[in-house]
């Protein structure tokens, strides 16, 4: 046809690609931002980055909508109104820092602890951690505490890293992939690349979840489990497993402790390992039958030989294993009810793991050697692999839980194996290989080591003298011994309470704490704004960085007005939570590919001027003179060992050494030029195995990641925990608390095991509710997006078939929700895909009117709603005169998954809003523009 | 204009995997993205920030439940943008000649200086897959990317469309499913590829590729039943196999 | 179909018009001067003002004219090449009658003839469209045919042709709705087959692809209540033809005439509404409505 019209098929796309990290997730992909008339116009994901790999999800597709979004602060508040109003004044820089370093550098010299320095889903802890620590407060912590510390922690204690952020399943060669309770995860993309690779494969996919959505949906089987029994289904898969001699022993014996002898003499050391005098735990030597160190050359330890002595019988781990999970309570028939899983179905995945794991299992021609010398010739791989997520960490069972689910995948020795589970660096990462926890405070000093920790037993704990906490949020006490990320849905209330000591200023980044990040939201809001009898607020400072007109702007004193991702510096650094893949290290920056248009500063920049201020050690030499001048500065020059900084790529003085090397003043242009990235490959023979492989180890010590090899058996049986439960049992000089005896007695046990999670005070709710992460949002930040709030502008809750035709309920209906906490009156909606007696909703639609630059009348303030309304940071009070926390009691993960409901058809409440309602905020930037027509250069 | 070509060299189209669709929405942004700097007029958005915020948008991610006849519902995420049909009644209906069909890929486009923004084309969309843009007032619709695809300023990999590029999942395929010889070809007919509403006539090019069968591992089980036979049914059995067996190692 | 007031308009004024064109081509009533030139006046009135408003909802009214290069295979291109067509030759007709005293016949045939055609050809419009199967049936062109010629004659006040075709009308639109009420359900579309997942079990629609509105929504899934369609349908019938036939039927009075048309625009109009509001658009389907 000659009448068509003629189109330009080659437009050019833009005047210049800058190549930078995203930000609206911690998967931090790479993205090539494209610029007209030095403006972004077009985002794309980056295709030689090592995590998306060109792939980019919505959020960081619409990043366009976020840098150029209304609800961007301008400049630094000041509140004039009562705390909540949203009343302030705009202040200049000057009079910011001045103010702050008023309030801050007096604590500093006098009182550290008083200042609580608490951030959120920020991605620089390693810095604003090393701040805290140089400033002398013990009460710093991100917010990983009511985040998944469980997995985190779970893992690291169990296997020296977990799922999360710290490996991922071997997608290239894994036959059967089975997921735990996630919707959305840090991992995003390329959780979904992979199952995609997965699915192109025809390889199956189990979901294990109540809600059948997303990963789930795709799942070829769905497991539509009851919530919080997840740890009862996985030891009964164990108990199958086991029975059936479907487990790998090699792999066993060689890198776990299951061969390792456990101290059976009434005492002190009950259930502590045998050891030798340097220390080393003992097994028994095949070969000579003699008890010997677990690593010694050669060795052959035996999973079955006991020890005899002083007429005691010393059993490995793996007889105690056998005895506990060969129980008939373990058995299919036994947890089927509990679990809401037919018997035959988990007979049915337990048989299909053992048949992937053990008749399809794959060699790689790939010769290696391990930690004892031995030289193997093959690469034996199990091609199932596992991954889970919040689903069962964020459950009060939930660290045990996960520990069930590491000890499954090293019962059939899936982990860093191909087709199994694979470590990133700076994983796999052994407890011993982690700080414990420091809580001193130094006033005018430094502490004397990073607050957060892994505690190897009660020795470690932070408490004083008379046994009350040293932190704010409680971390490290008795009533969560092992809280490795600190407590941050503790620190108001502790705060306002005045217990365990008031502070005087709170200052927090990035964590929308008077919103959706706060169990108990309106409670929080009191708190935040709770007055002593003399009229002045009972927290006397707050200072608080947003980049945008959060909830929780309102409720600070001073407010720092940050950047957004695409204006600033950042580090993605191997010292913190890098962007690694399991066959590389890696790590990012982000550099500022547009200027703010408006008086804001990037966070850490501000927080080296504070500390430049303050003459903070660490920031300043003895002199005084500051080290670094802003945070780009900070990047490149700071060292935290010797030839280690935060960036491990282009060191040295030529750019050419990775891992360790001299500081190299033009690291980020190298960076830049690179892609924004920097990628060190493992060598290959270094890529599996990596916790037993010499030439990991030795490739890691030279990058850095290690200062010596650090070889160790995975910990099926873990010996902290056992340590304290000694001391529930009256072992030790440090002792707990009474009334907290039992609880650690209970749930300390060194091999997993599950408990009912149901809380006092639910008599009547019987519902179990949750919430999933939509994979177009991020948190309450998506909101401002005028394109993603399009897709999610409100949300419903989801309730299931059963239950709607229980209550008379249709899609639209208003449904009152109770929990014994509080009470919530929502539109409902029908899903079929759902556990029967599961009801859920979208997590951080709903937002407070006046907040996000949106209008009052927006759908995320009349219709959308938070469900955390209904979940406290304690439990309901059970007459012993306590208030407990809604808490897992070993690592203080808020169980935000264990809540119970009672839903009841009601009529729409007059207004046709959401209820509980809140006052307006006013906003500190006004409302958005009506309507957009987005074409930049033109 | 508003003829169809008799035929055309080649059938450009996407092939949608229902198996592997997670329904993440970034095939959604990515296109309002690209094709908000790129062809035609932006898609512009009404009320953003407001109580009733809408915009145009080319391409958009539903999601259904289906209740087989036993077994648990299973939910299926279900992106939608044109199909770009073999027999388009969006493109004879149109009065202008703004829609048309190209002959050389069959790619159908919208040329917004001839349209007068009637909506007629789509009215005629079985599909909805036509949006009339609030601020421009002209029809707006899947471009296939027509601006990337042969784009002589992007790399060559990247002359796919972008919903396909960004796709995390690997969901969209892109090619000439008009060559029974290119991958897209090939992959509907292994997966038994299927149109959305044959019976409408609409010949649609993009294929949508169906949800594998699910839960059916119980089904397996009498296959599977043997490997769970146990070593031993006491503890002390047990423990006596492990002996046995570790001799073997 | 959300029912726009400038098509309900246009269609309705329309169809009156160049039906009452239709009987002035043919010579009835046989008028010349000024009552020709009131009729006349009347009809393009009518016509031209009804073809006005359908530009109303035009993105680029501007850009209007482009619309007759498309009569090849575009139904709206040919609708306005015949009303052109029609609107001219009776425009020449009309000179000869009003002004010259001449009757042109032949010329008067072919407008008649050409005013039928641009019914024919707006109702073809609606009727060509699959997606929407309440209209795409044979008996939409009837109804836009019948209606304009029962309105046609009634306005060109030949009361003996005016009540058959009233009658005739009113019949087409009883079959139109008894025939129409089945049409989604007969057209085979459903969820399963938009979807291509019927085969595979019941088929529901679950999250919405965006929470807010969109075009689509707004202009193709508007829901009428049953009882509320079912009162319109009966005022409609009655303003449009039981009304009119009555007062055609009682001793001729010019008030009653004035009345029986006006009832009768009201009618159709109310017709016409329930013609958009209660046409379901295939595409609901995939947000789950009709
Ligand atoms: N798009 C997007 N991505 C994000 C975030 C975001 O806000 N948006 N947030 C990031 C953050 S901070 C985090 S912590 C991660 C969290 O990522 P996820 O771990 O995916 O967290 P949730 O979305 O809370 O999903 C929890 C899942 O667990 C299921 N679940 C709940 N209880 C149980 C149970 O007892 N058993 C099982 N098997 N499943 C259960 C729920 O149905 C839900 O699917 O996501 C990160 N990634
Ligand atoms: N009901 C329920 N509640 C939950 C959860 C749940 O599953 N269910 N999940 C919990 C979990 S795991 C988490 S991690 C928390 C998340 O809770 P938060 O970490 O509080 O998450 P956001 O809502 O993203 O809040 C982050 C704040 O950072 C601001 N911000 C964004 N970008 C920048 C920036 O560049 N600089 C600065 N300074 N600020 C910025 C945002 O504007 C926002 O105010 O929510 C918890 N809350
Ligand atoms: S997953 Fe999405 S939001 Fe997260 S970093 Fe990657 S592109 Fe950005
Ligand atoms: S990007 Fe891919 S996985 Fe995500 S919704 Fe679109 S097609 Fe589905
Ligand atoms: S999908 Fe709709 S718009 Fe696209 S070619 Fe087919 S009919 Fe036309
Ligand atoms: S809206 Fe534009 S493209 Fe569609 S039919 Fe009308 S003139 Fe043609
Ligand atoms: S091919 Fe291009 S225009 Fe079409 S849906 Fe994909 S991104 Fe949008
Ligand atoms: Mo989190």
């Amino acid at each position: 046809m000659t009448d068509q019209p003629k189109i330009d098929l080659s437009p050019k796309v833009s005047d210049e690609i800058r190549k930078t990290t995203c930000y609206m997730c911690a998967c931090r992909c790479g993205i090539n931002v494209h610029m007209k008339d030095g403006k972004v116009a077009y985002i794309e994901g980056n295709r030689d980055h090592p995590v998306n790999k060109g792939v980019l999800c919505a959020k960081g597709s619409a990043g366009i909508m976020q840098v150029n979004a209304p609800s961007r602060l301008r400049k630094p508040l000041r509140r004039v109104g009562p705390r909540g109003s949203g009343e302030f004044r705009e202040i200049e820089w000057d009079e910011a820092i001045s103010t702050a370093v008023g309030w801050l550098n007096e604590l500093h010299e006098t009182a550290p602890h008083k200042l609580a320095f608490f951030t959120g889903r920020d991605q620089s802890q390693s810095f604003t951690s090393f701040w805290a620590q140089n400033f002398g407060t013990p009460n710093y912590a991100a917010h990983g505490g009511f985040c998944s510390v469980n997995m985190a922690a779970g893992g690291i204690y169990t296997m020296g890293g977990a799922f999360w952020e710290f490996g991922q399943p071997d997608w290239e060669h894994t036959k059967l992939f089975m997921l735990f309770g996630v919707a959305e995860d840090h991992d995003s993309n390329p959780i979904k690349m992979g199952i995609g690779k997965i699915k192109a494969r025809g390889a199956r996919v189990i979901g294990v979840n109540p809600i059948r959505s997303g990963y789930n949906a795709v799942a070829d089987d769905w497991i539509g489990i009851t919530p919080g029994t997840d740890g009862l289904f996985i030891l009964s898969l164990i108990h199958v497993l086991m029975k059936a001699g479907k487990i790998d022993l090699d792999y066993l014996s060689r890198y776990t402790n299951a061969p390792v002898l456990v101290n059976a003499a009434e005492g002190p050391e009950k259930g502590l390992f045998l050891r030798d005098a340097e220390g080393k735990p003992l097994v028994i030597d095949r070969v000579t039958g003699e008890p010997t160190a677990f690593d010694k050359p050669g060795v052959r330890p035996d999973l079955s030989a006991t020890y005899e002595k002083d007429g005691v019988t010393h059993r490995p781990v793996f007889h105690l294993m056998a005895e506990k999970y060969l129980t008939g309570d373990h058995a299919p028939e036994a947890v089927a009810k509990r679990c809401g899983i037919p018997a035959s179905r988990i007979r049915a995945i337990a048989a299909e793991i053992a048949r992937v794991a053990f008749d399809e299992a794959i060699e790689l021609d790939q010769e290696w050697t391990d930690f004892r010398g031995e030289t193997h010739s093959k690469m034996i791989g199990r091609p199932v692999s596992f991954h889970a997520m919040r689903g069962i960490s964020a459950h009060a069972n939930g660290f045990q839980t996960c520990r069930a689910l590491h000890v499954l995948q090293i019962l059939l020795g899936t982990v860093e194996v191909p087709g199994g589970f694979r470590f990133k660096p700076p994983y796999p990462k052994p407890v011993e290989a982690h700080p414990t926890p420091h809580g001193d405070r130094r006033p005018g000093r430094a502490l004397e080591g990073p607050h957060l920790g892994f505690p190897r037993g009660p020795e470690d704990l932070l408490l004083n003298e008379d046994g009350t906490a040293q932190r704010i949020d409680k971390a490290f006490t008795w009533e969560n011994p092992m809280s490795a990320h600190g407590l941050m849905h503790m620190v108001i209330s502790n705060a306002a309470a005045g217990d365990p000591y008031k502070i005087d200023t709170l200052f927090m980044y990035m964590a929308n704490m008077s919103w959706n990040s706060s169990m108990n939201t309106k409670g929080v809001m009191e708190m935040l704004s709770a007055r002593n009898e003399d009229g002045k607020y009972v927290i006397p400072r707050i200072i608080y960085s947003d980049a945008y007109s959060s909830e929780m702007v309102a409720y600070a004193d001073l407010i720092l007005p940050d950047t957004t991702y695409l204006e600033r510096h950042d580090c993605i650094s191997l010292l913190d939570r890098p962007i690694c893949e399991a066959d590389a290290a890696a790590d990012a920056i982000r550099w500022p590919v547009v200027e703010p248009d408006r008086d804001v500063r990037g966070f850490q920049s501000v927080l080296i001027e504070l500390a430049n201020r303050m003459s903070l050690p660490g920031f300043t030499d003895d002199d005084g003179t500051p080290k670094w001048k802003d945070y780009a500065d900070y990047i490149v020059n700071h060292q935290r060992k010797p030839g280690i900084g935060p960036l491990a790529g282009f060191r040295g003085e030529n750019g050419d050494k990775e891992g360790r090397g001299e500081v190299n003043p033009d690291q980020l242009n190298r960076y830049i030029e690179n892609g924004g990235f920097y990628v060190a490959h493992i060598p290959e023979g270094a890529d599996y195995y990596k916790p037993w492989n010499t030439a990991y180890q030795d490739w890691a010590v030279g990058m850095g990641i290690y200062d010596s090899p650090q070889p160790y058996l995975f910990q099926l049986y873990s010996e902290p925990m056992r340590k304290f439960q000694l001391a529930a049992e009256g072992h030790g000089s440090r002792q707990p608390p009474d009334h907290l005896r039992q609880r650690i007695k209970d749930t300390m046990d060194p091999l997993p095991i599950w408990y009912e999670t149901d809380q006092q005070g639910n008599e009547g709710f019987t519902v179990n509710a949750l919430t999933q992460r939509p994979m177009a949002m991020y948190h309450s930040w998506g909101t401002q997006n005028a394109w993603l709030r399009q897709l999610h502008g409100r949300n419903p809750l989801y309730v299931p078939t059963k239950l709607m035709q229980e209550h008379g309920l249709q899609d639209g209906d208003w449904a009152k929700v109770s929990s014994p906490h509080g009470e919530i009156t929502v539109p409902v909606m029908e899903m079929a895909a759902l556990n029967d007696n599961t009801v859920w909703t979208w997590n951080a639609i709903g937002k407070r009117k006046g907040t996000w630059a949106l209008q009052e009348d927006a759908p995320e303030a009349t219709k959308g709603f938070l469900l955390n309304h209904l979940i406290h940071e304690l439990l309901p009070p059970k007459g012993d005169g306590m208030r407990w926390a809604n808490s897992d009691p070993v690592t203080g993960q808020a169980a935000w998954f264990d809540l119970k409901v009672k839903i009841e058809k009601t009529s729409p409440p007059d207004d046709v809003e959401s209820q509980p309602e809140f006052a307006p905020i006013k906003s500190p930037v006004g409302t958005g523009p009506k309507d957009l027509a987005w074409k930049v250069g033109k | 204009m508003t003829q169809l070509p008799t035929s055309t060299d080649r059938k450009m189209g996407l092939v949608i995997d229902l198996d592997t669709c997670v329904g993440c929405h970034a095939c959604v942004i990515s296109c309002k993205g690209w094709n908000t700097e790129n062809y035609g007029a932006p898609l512009s958005d009404q009320d953003a920030y407001g109580s009733n915020p809408s915009g145009t948008f080319l391409n958009r991610v539903h999601s259904y439940e289906v209740q087989p006849e036993q077994g648990s519902a299973q939910l299926i995420h279900f992106p939608k943008s044109c199909l770009h049909c073999e027999d388009a009644p969006c493109v004879t209906v149109c009065p202008t000649g703004a829609s048309y069909k190209r002959a050389e890929d069959g790619i159908v486009l919208v040329n917004e200086s001839d349209c007068i923004g009637c909506g007629l084309c789509a009215w005629s969309c079985p599909y909805g897959a036509r949006e009339l843009d609030m601020a421009e007032g002209v029809m707006k619709k899947c471009t296939l990317c027509v601006d990337r695809i042969y784009n002589e300023n992007l790399p060559e990999v990247d002359r796919i469309p972008s919903c396909v590029r960004t796709c995390p999942a690997g969901a969209r395929h892109f090619g000439d499913l008009g060559d029974p010889d290119s991958d897209v070809s090939k992959l509907v007919s292994e997966r038994e590829g299927m149109d959305l509403m044959p019976e409408m006539g609409t010949k649609p090019v993009n294929k949508y590729l169906p949800p594998r069968a699910k839960d059916m591992i119980e089904e397996q089980i009498d296959i599977l039943a043997p490997l769970l036979a146990p070593v031993a049914e006491e503890p002390k059995g047990f423990l006596g196999w492990l002996d046995k067996t570790l001799e073997k190692l | 179909m959300h029912p726009a007031p400038s098509v309900i308009i246009f269609t309705t004024l329309s169809g009156l018009g160049f039906g009452l064109l239709f009987f002035l081509g043919l010579g009835l009533p046989d008028v010349s001067g000024w009552v020709a030139f009131i009729f006349f006046a009347i009809a393009n009135a009518l016509a031209v003002g009804g073809l006005l408003a359908s530009t109303f909802h035009l993105g680029h009214p501007e850009r209007a004219w482009k619309a007759f290069t498309q009569w090849k295979t575009s139904w709206l291109s040919r609708e306005g090449w015949c009303a052109v067509l029609a609107l001219i030759t009776m425009g020449l007709y009309a000179l000869g009658v009003v002004f010259l005293g001449q009757r042109w016949n032949l010329l008067g045939w072919i407008g008649a003839l050409l005013s039928l055609a641009t019914v024919f050809t707006t109702s073809m419009i609606y009727t060509q469209l699959r997606t929407i199967p309440r209209w795409n049936m044979k008996l939409t062109p009837a109804m836009f045919l019948s209606f304009s010629l029962a309105g046609g004659s009634l306005l060109a006040g030949q009361t003996s042709i005016a009540v058959p075709l009233l009658l005739l009308a009113a019949l087409v639109q009883l079959l139109y709705w008894r025939q129409g009420d089945k049409a989604f359900s007969a057209s085979g579309t459903n969820l399963g087959t938009a979807t291509g997942l019927g085969q595979r079990g019941a088929v529901r629609t679950f999250e919405p692809p965006h929470t807010g509105t969109n075009y689509l929504l707004r202009e193709f899934v508007y829901v009428v209540g049953r009882n509320h369609a079912e009162k319109l349908r009966v005022i409609s019938f009655v303003l449009a033809f039981a009304l009119p036939i009555l007062l055609l039927l009682i001793p001729f009075s010019h008030f009653f005439a004035l009345l029986a048309v006006l009832s009768h625009l009201a009618g159709i109009a109310t017709s016409r509404w329930l013609f958009f509001a209660q046409a379901e658009h295939v595409v609901g389907l995939y947000y789950g409505k009709r």
